[in-house]
């Protein structure tokens, strides 16, 4: 078996330390996700409406959001806030910042196109069985909807988490980065580690996205009409 | 209902408000975003720019300590300053950025001094020399750029001297760049590029760690030096550290610093040529 350089994994606090960066890159994606998901269902409601200036405010969002990458917007939140305003924000407070309102825009994405995939017919027959607006969303539209939305936000999720191994760029210091400085801290007597450090960091991005898509199936099995 | 969508609502342009500010907010700042040498004593923490994952400059070990020639600095200038220091770990391209928002007090990751960086930020006294040097592998050793191949890639780290000056003087030569030093690194051995051109320091420490390379051009361009920058105008603290380079000329504490950390990747013969003593470059 060639060198795989995974004895670096146990030397010192190493594991420990790959442990703790996915641990914030967890605690960064999952927070967003929790904000994300609800405020991404309202606007995404919100979207299907006729209101024009609704509409207009939230295409404008979305489009930004979608357009910039996630990149910008990070250095945007974490530079620009202190330039423009002075307010000094940790590099983890502006991540999830960053991570919520691109969460945000996505989910509502997708939650205008689920609405919009429900047929007129299904919003015709509830009005005229006399279901007001609020009813027809609770007992038609939404149940109807989040069956649709699964496994769409179970992707929007996963990629969530992924991406967090952008944030290293202002300062965080996540599974990624911890991965970086511990190949390079051994990159004399070890060369090879870095073939050991990705597998392992491989490994713990599948072990956090895993049960979420287990989650989903689960949910979308037992949903099935 | 309503209320709650007048209060969505409002958030939204809020945000869309504040993220529009900070885009067109890239003149002239108000106020001051640094802090003097007194708020920082009396804060107790003084916060340096370091790299975390460019041994033998800038790196963490495994018990998760910050090393290296640059943090050996760090942490004599906190100490001599009295005061406690927080290590950020930053990028290349990031650290002028991270200075003109006051975010670190002090940058000491291998700054390279440059007439463009000198206009962002203010650079103290030297404490190392450099060049750029170029390394390829031993298979097609790059010994001059001057007759490079139109489809040949030269492999750079964003926001370093290596892509400023290649761009500028070599506008034909094709560069992959890379945000970190590990995935430059990853690419060279992956041979996405036929070259990887960095500070010389850099790639003949690769060399002597990497069979099957070789350095081909070990100085390129002017000779720099590597020197600590604090935010433009943050004249208190950038003069008790050039105060504190000239006094460590006695003790020869750069000499003392290559050889705890440097020694091992260079070994001897490079130690007069690199170092720079009381900020003084022969």
């Amino acid at each position: 078996m060639p060198d795989l350089g995974l004895d670096v994994l146990l030397k010192g606090k190493n594991l420990a330390r790959l442990l703790g960066g996915l641990g914030v890159a967890m605690r960064i994606s999952m927070i967003a996700v929790v904000i994300s998901i609800p405020l991404g269902i309202i606007l995404g409601a919100l979207m299907t409406w006729k209101n024009p200036v609704i509409k207009a405010i939230l295409r404008v969002y979305l489009e930004v959001i979608r357009i910039m990458p996630q990149m910008v917007l990070l250095f945007l939140f974490y530079f620009g806030t202190t330039r423009a305003f002075g307010i000094d924000i940790s590099g983890e407070m502006a991540s999830i910042v960053v991570f919520t309102l691109w969460g945000t825009a996505e989910m509502s994405d997708l939650v205008r196109g689920a609405l919009i995939a429900i047929p007129v017919h299904q919003y015709e027959s509830a009005e005229a069985l006399g279901f007001n607006r609020m009813q027809t969303y609770r007992y038609i539209i939404i149940p109807q909807t989040v069956r649709r939305l699964i496994p769409l936000s179970i992707n929007l999720i996963t990629r969530m988490i992924k991406t967090t191994s952008l944030i290293l760029m202002i300062g965080v210091v996540e599974v990624l980065k911890v991965g970086q400085q511990i190949i390079e801290a051994n990159r004399m007597v070890s060369p090879n580690a870095a073939f050991g450090i990705y597998l392992a960091i491989f490994m713990l991005y599948f072990f956090a996205c895993w049960p979420i898509s287990m989650l989903a199936r689960y949910l979308e099995n037992r949903w099935r009409v | 209902m309503k209320r709650i969508v007048t209060i969505i609502l409002t958030a939204v342009l809020a945000l869309a408000l504040a993220a529009c500010g900070s885009k067109s907010s890239d003149s002239s700042t108000t106020g001051t975003v640094y802090r003097t040498l007194d708020q920082i004593k009396e804060d107790g923490t003084i916060n340096i720019g370091v790299f975390s994952d460019k041994n033998p400059f800038g790196y963490v070990d495994e018990n998760g300590d910050y090393q290296g020639y640059d943090v050996y600095f760090a942490a004599r200038l906190a100490k001599d300053l009295g005061v406690k220091v927080n290590y950020v770990s930053t990028e290349a391209a990031n650290r002028i950025e991270y200075l003109q928002t006051g975010k670190v007090d002090v940058i000491l990751a291998n700054f390279t001094v440059t007439e463009e960086r000198a206009e962002e930020v203010d650079f103290a006294l030297p404490y190392m020399n450099v060049a750029l040097g170029v390394v390829s592998p031993d298979a097609n050793v790059i010994k001059s750029l001057d007759d490079w191949k139109a489809e040949d890639e030269m492999i750079v780290i964003s926001g370093t001297t290596a892509e400023t000056y290649l761009t500028a003087n070599y506008p034909d030569i094709k560069l992959q760049k890379y945000d970190t030093y590990a995935n430059a690194k990853n690419a060279l051995e992956n041979g996405n590029g036929v070259a990887w051109a960095n500070d010389n320091t850099e790639v003949i420490a690769f060399a002597l760690q990497n069979k099957g390379y070789t350095v081909g051009i070990p100085e390129l361009g002017s000779k720099d030096t590597i020197a600590p920058a604090v935010s433009k105008g943050n004249t208190t603290l950038l003069e008790a550290i050039n105060n504190e380079i000239k006094s460590l000329k006695d003790e020869k504490f750069f000499h003392k610093d290559y050889e705890a950390t440097l020694l091992d990747t260079y070994g001897k013969d490079y130690e007069e040529s690199l170092v720079v003593e009381g900020g003084e470059v022969k």
